[in-house]
């Protein structure tokens, strides 16, 4: 599996996803600085965590406007695989790669805890490795996950099954473990094509036993297997 | 090279004549001013006067302390870099070195709390990757006001956030600390932050300039009015009208500060850099007389090149200026064009500001003309270094337990205990830091040591911790300081790790006054005696003084931040029993001393009585016989025991592991029930080890000649002391919980 | 010219930090205090003279990146 890894100016958890990616697919995937010109071919584009340009004025919104993004999103249509994640996510939002907001968490604060995801959907490139309804541990680290949506967009996400993750407790309960405010519980959310993953926890920071679990590993283990 | 001798500098328009008023307000008595007449053989400028002001205050002289400070041990085969530079340097093997040292934000923390605070761990984040490494820890130590005062809730909130915005924005885990509160601190919260960086031990960057006709590079962000005269006011006692000085405070920009960790490390990836000083305190003029004085060379600056935020600005406030964010760099020849690009790359100010010179002299230059022209060793070597007058604190009268009241009932004052604010889970706070990015972290706040792998390190890691117990260094200031670093010794061994080193983070209130003045000696004695004794040596620190509101001192709190080493990360261990059947062990031996204890203050209500007693002897024979049982794989889980002793560690790993503990008080106990529960004793361990194992560990023990208990097991789903108490770990942790978020719940 | 942003969010998205901002107010004994919306504003130096060129400009700049449309409401006001 050939990777891109964007990094905007205040990108910060790169080296975390790259290294688990690595794990998963034994090939370190390109860092692409988001100046230079050329994105290279890749099965698979990935928008890394951080705090890209800050998070001024709204997080994510610069650099979703920079045209690297434009490039990312080129690509998305024509159908390349896109990971998204924490900040990743906000910039995939704030273009339209996956639909919603990401809003100021709800009691305001920045959250980082291991928190309990239900697995909407196996049905996809991301998560054939999980079970439907399986209870997954990986923790988030954001101050700005709070996943809005208007009603409409709610109903095409869940008639359509685009719900990736939901928020839950330890035995599944989707109405419990929200860290943020997030409507619906919702974590994470495809694309209508199921191509662009958008999710606020972090699976990169539980691909190994001892730092953190390894509960987030299947997610690469998955793409891995599917973009050979 | 300059005509300076014939033609004094020139004064900036409408400049003030020096009066003795003028002299008092930059914090210079009048004998300190007439050394700055001999100095100079005129009267300077009133930007030579900002700068000796700055040069000579307490932050950057160490005036009152040094004398003290030259009696740690800083030495150690494994050091590579003691106290002098931005950092501590040590080696940590595989051609890697361990950067670190801790840093005070007090005052600007308790006039902003939320910048205050985020340009604290700024500040030493800068400190550390100015060395040539990447930070990969943040630690944190706090001491609050009583909770009840009106202005520590307000405090907890702003600091906790301005520790998280910016260290979570530069993406370095914050990933241990402490937090406790008394009415010491009510108008002088302590902010100590620490970072830990990891280099190449080949790459090490220094501050010293070398290199006639080298060119000096300003890099960062643009100069503002931020914080002038800041490292004065950082000396200075506080008054009611500090509330006034709020434009003094800097304002932080982490996303800039990330920019500038990549880009030096960019930079250091060449070798164009000479020497690279980041500007903290007192700014341009500190940064540059280091490097100069360090390199034993002039320098000549022409302000007028320095990158300016707002018009108007004169060389005053440059020289004095406290904006965030800058560096100062000597490079190579020839090397401008290449360093440019790197920084525009990532979009950060770069200018040429000026070049060595074999002057020894600071010049100045303003649009040409000269405005300050200083001899840079005599500023140095001629600082004022006061041996002030001291007396010691006497230790108080021992305290004996039986004369000292049981609970009414054990289990709630357990209870309250774990639901004090000293002792309640702080994930309040460390739930707010970013403690995972960079996905090393083995061992997360809330135990005794963090543990976080070195990257790229053959699975070695770093265990790292901060530790200080003001109420023992208040009752007797030379066991409190040796204590201070016993315990941060105990919390890296309690995990597994062989300390290396420690930074000290000394905190204390006016030293003009002989028994503060002794707090600080009988503190630096203890802490000398204890870091000889356990091989720990200081390589680096920094000095607080004057945290005094009123006239009323802060305890007195030297915080220890302590780093040691593991090789094989997957043989660390936490706090938390996680499974049944583990044989508890108690090391050390137990006499139950209440005085100064946790249980005396919070229980019964009272504040005396001796610390308890250091030996190093047997402190350093217990910690090492614990890091080998550790190290050998028969330890599950192990805690220090500290403050509020036996009953305290064990409900903390009760609650961390989830599983219940069942332990007996011995019969031949040799105290009472509750001083063999809540006593202090130290160089103490309760480590939960596996049932196989259990009889050769305690054999092993009886041979090294350790004291060793078996106390209990693990299994159930409560605490329980045969015949004395039995709480559900459930309750213990509601409890255990309650507090804190509750406190913050009610926003002022 | 010289050109004010405010951005403020669409009534019914729950605003936090305006609904912390209206408790703090009612603690300090302002109960008449009712709804509360934070927002953003922007002052932009504009090298431009026409008031119509320039209101579309920014109206263009909102949308794409000033404001979120799908949260965020936008207002401009032209100074001078």
């Amino acid at each position: 599996m050939k990777s891109a890894v964007l990094v905007f100016p205040g990108t910060n958890r790169e080296t975390d996803i790259a290294g688990a990616i690595e794990r998963s697919a034994g090939i370190k995937p390109h860092m692409v600085w988001h100046g230079d010109s050329d994105l290279p071919k890749v099965d698979l584009i990935v928008v890394a965590g951080g705090f890209s340009y800050g998070d001024y004025l709204r997080c994510g919104a610069m650099a979703a406007h920079s045209p690297i993004m434009r490039e990312v999103k080129a690509r998305a249509e024509k159908g390349v695989p896109v990971l998204a994640v924490c900040n990743g996510f906000q910039i995939a939002a704030e273009i339209g790669l996956v639909p919603g907001v990401l809003m100021r968490n709800a009691h305001l604060q920045f959250v980082c805890s291991d928190v309990n995801l239900k697995v909407e959907s196996s049905q996809s490139l991301f998560t054939h490795r999980y079970q439907a309804g399986q209870v997954i541990r990986v923790p988030v680290a954001h101050a700005e996950g709070n996943y809005f949506a208007d009603d409409d967009t709610l109903k095409r996400l869940e008639d359509r099954g685009q719900v990736a993750f939901r928020y839950c407790d330890s035995t599944g309960d989707v109405t419990a473990g929200n860290p943020n405010g997030s409507i619906r519980n919702i974590a994470g959310v495809f694309n209508d094509t199921k191509t662009v993953l958008g999710m606020m926890p972090h699976p990169e920071n539980a691909t190994e036993a001892l730092f953190g679990g390894t509960d987030g590993k299947p997610l690469f283990d998955a793409l891995a297997a599917a973009l050979v | 090279m300059t005509t300076w001798e014939q033609n004094p500098p020139v004064k900036l328009p409408n400049e003030p004549a020096i009066t003795p008023q003028i002299v008092a307000e930059h914090g210079l008595s009048p004998d300190e001013y007439q050394r700055v007449l001999k100095i100079m053989g005129r009267e300077p400028t009133m930007v030579e006067l900002g700068v000796f002001s700055a040069m000579w205050s307490e932050h950057c002289s160490y005036k009152s302390s040094k004398v003290w400070l030259k009696k740690l041990p800083t030495e150690a085969p494994w050091v590579i870099q003691g106290p002098g530079e931005n950092a501590g340097v040590i080696d940590i093997g595989d051609g890697q070195a361990a950067i670190f040292k801790m840093e005070s934000h007090n005052h600007p923390s308790y006039i902003e709390p939320y910048q205050g605070a985020a340009t604290g761990v700024g500040g030493i984040l800068r400190d550390v990757f100015t060395m040539g490494a990447r930070p990969i820890a943040n630690v944190n130590a706090l001491r609050f006001g009583d909770p009840e005062h009106p202005k520590t809730r307000h405090l907890v909130g702003g600091v906790v956030a301005g520790i998280g915005g910016y260290g979570n924005c530069m993406g370095i885990p914050t990933v241990a600390g402490e937090t406790s509160f008394h009415r010491a601190y009510n108008e002088n919260c302590l902010v100590n932050a620490m970072t830990v960086g990891i280099a190449r031990a080949d790459r090490i960057f220094y501050a010293a300039a070398a290199g006639l006709g080298n060119p000096v590079v300003y890099v960062g962000s643009k100069t503002g009015r931020d914080g002038i005269h800041g490292a004065t006011m950082a000396s200075a006692e506080f008054t009611e009208d500090s509330e006034s000085k709020r434009p003094t405070v800097q304002v932080g920009d982490p996303f800039v500060e990330k920019l500038l960790l990549e880009a030096c490390l960019e930079l250091m990836e060449t070798d164009a850099i000479v020497a690279i000083q980041d500007m903290g305190a007192a700014g341009l003029t500190s940064s540059s007389f280091e490097m100069a004085d360090k390199g034993g060379l002039g320098l000549e600056i022409a302000l007028d090149k320095v990158p300016m935020r707002e018009t108007g600005m004169n060389p005053y406030e440059l020289m004095l200026s406290e904006s965030q964010e800058r560096m100062l760099m000597v490079l190579k020849p020839g090397r401008e064009d290449e360093a440019r690009r790197i920084f525009e790359k990532w979009e950060l100010d770069f200018a040429v500001i000026g070049r060595l010179t074999d002057t020894r002299r600071m010049v100045l230059r303003w649009y040409g003309d000269v405005v300050a022209s200083i001899p840079i060793p005599p500023v140095v070597t001629e600082a004022p270094v006061y041996e002030r007058p001291w007396t010691a604190t006497p230790l108080p009268p021992a305290l004996d337990a039986a004369t000292i009241a049981p609970p009414k009932d054990y289990a709630d004052a357990l209870l309250q205990l774990v639901g004090s604010p000293d002792q309640c889970s702080k994930a309040w706070i460390w739930r707010q830091y970013d403690h995972l990015i960079m996905g090393n972290t083995a061992i997360r706040p809330g135990g005794d040591a963090a543990v976080v792998r070195v990257p790229d390190g053959n699975g070695k890691a770093l265990a790292i911790t901060s530790d200080c117990t003001p109420r023992y260094c208040q009752a007797h200031p030379e066991t409190g300081g040796r204590q201070a670093v016993a315990e941060a010794w105990r919390n890296l061994t309690a995990v597994g790790a062989t300390p290396l080193a420690c930074t000290d983070n000394m905190n204390f209130g006016n030293p003009q006054k002989p028994e503060i003045m002794g707090q600080f000696a009988g503190c630096t004695m203890g802490m000398a005696e204890a870091c000889t004794t356990l091989a720990f040596p200081i390589v680096s620190g920094n000095v607080s003084l004057y945290n005094e509101t009123q006239g009323r001192g802060i305890l007195p709190t030297p915080v220890i931040g302590g780093v040691g080493v593991m090789k094989d990360v997957t043989r660390c261990v936490d706090i938390a029993t996680r499974e049944a059947g583990l044989v508890l062990v108690l090391i050390g031996e137990t006499r139950g001393h209440l005085g100064q204890s946790i249980y005396l203050r919070d229980i019964q209500g009272r504040e005396d009585g001796p610390p308890p007693p250091v030996d190093l002897t047997v402190e350093k024979r217990n910690g090492d016989f614990v890091r080998s049982q550790i190290q050998a794989g028969h330890v599950a889980a192990c805690h220090d025991l500290s403050d509020g002793g036996l009953a305290i560690a064990l409900a903390e790993m009760a609650m961390a592991g989830g599983t219940g503990l069942t332990i007996a008080i011995p019969e031949d106990a040799g105290c009472p029930v509750h001083a063999y529960l809540f006593g202090e004793d130290q160089g103490r361990y309760v480590m939960a080890v596996r049932p196989a194992v259990a009889d050769a560990v305690l054999a092993s023990a009886a041979a090294a000649k350790v004291p060793a208990t078996r106390l209990g097991s693990s299994g159930g789903a409560a605490l329980t002391v045969e015949g004395v108490l039995a709480i559900s770990v459930a309750d213990l942790r509601r409890t255990h919980e309650a507090w804190l978020p509750a406190y913050m719940e009610v926003r002022s | 010219m010289k050109a004010r942003v405010h951005v403020t969010l669409k009534t019914g998205v729950l605003d936090p930090q305006g609904k912390a901002i209206g408790n703090a107010l009612h603690r300090l004994g302002f109960p008449e205090v009712g709804d509360v919306r934070q927002g953003k504003f922007i002052e932009l130096e504009l090298a431009e003279t026409d008031a119509d060129r320039a209101k579309s400009r920014l109206d263009e700049m909102c949308r794409k990146l000033l404001a979120n449309t799908v949260i965020e409401n936008y207002r401009i006001e032209l100074v001078s």
